[in-house]
């Protein structure tokens, strides 16, 4: 069965705005008009990432030879852009002799999930769902 | 910053605010369920502290 040109464009927009959502944490729900859901996402995530950065974790990149690092680099992507930016920028090479190296770890990894969660969530608002 | 249980807090509030903001519409059953995580993340993280003391390590 083919699908309707409404519908098409239904699932468009949904990816985009799964995509908006995922790149720019909040971004979804300030787009479905859902401000103070969208604002506190769009702080608190961002903001716990930076945490983990500041704790001197690190922002994992794909290995697929230690699949524990390849799974932690894909919880990271988790927070979109700011994964990227962070990269560029020269952060996140993280310091394993530090005390907090752990603790920073596990700050971008729930970061970069939580925004995963933020994303469904968002489609979920979308479709009608909630 | 290396005090464990400060790192904890912060933790426990980040992971707390988002989840609270995220499953709950109100804003009343926001604070409720954000104080309830924040506490239960807090709390369990003391008992279970004291309960591994006396664990050799």
């Amino acid at each position: 069965m083919r699908a309707t040109a409404a519908e098409e464009t239904q699932t468009g927009g949904l990816v985009l705005l799964a995509l908006a959502s995922w790149a720019v944490p909040g971004a979804g729900h300030l787009w479905l008009g859902r401000r103070s859901k969208g604002l506190v996402f769009l702080i608190a995530l961002p903001a716990m990432f930076a945490f983990g950065l500041a704790l001197s974790g690190r922002i994992f990149s794909f290995d697929l030879s230690e699949p524990l690092a390849a799974l932690a680099a894909l919880a990271d992507l988790g927070i979109g852009v700011t994964y990227f930016a962070a990269g560029a920028l020269g952060y996140g090479a993280g310091q394993v002799r530090a005390v907090t190296f752990e603790y920073g770890n596990a700050f971008l990894i729930v970061a970069g999930l939580l925004n995963s969660l933020v994303v469904i969530d968002a489609c979920d608002i979308a479709k009608g769902r909630k | 910053m290396a005090s464990h249980l400060l790192l904890l807090v912060v933790f426990s509030f980040f992971v707390s605010l988002v989840f609270a903001v995220l499953t709950k519409d109100d804003v009343r059953e926001q604070i409720r369920f954000g104080v309830l995580l924040f506490g239960g993340f807090v709390c369990s993280a003391v008992v279970l502290g004291w309960l591994m003391y006396p664990i050799p390590l």
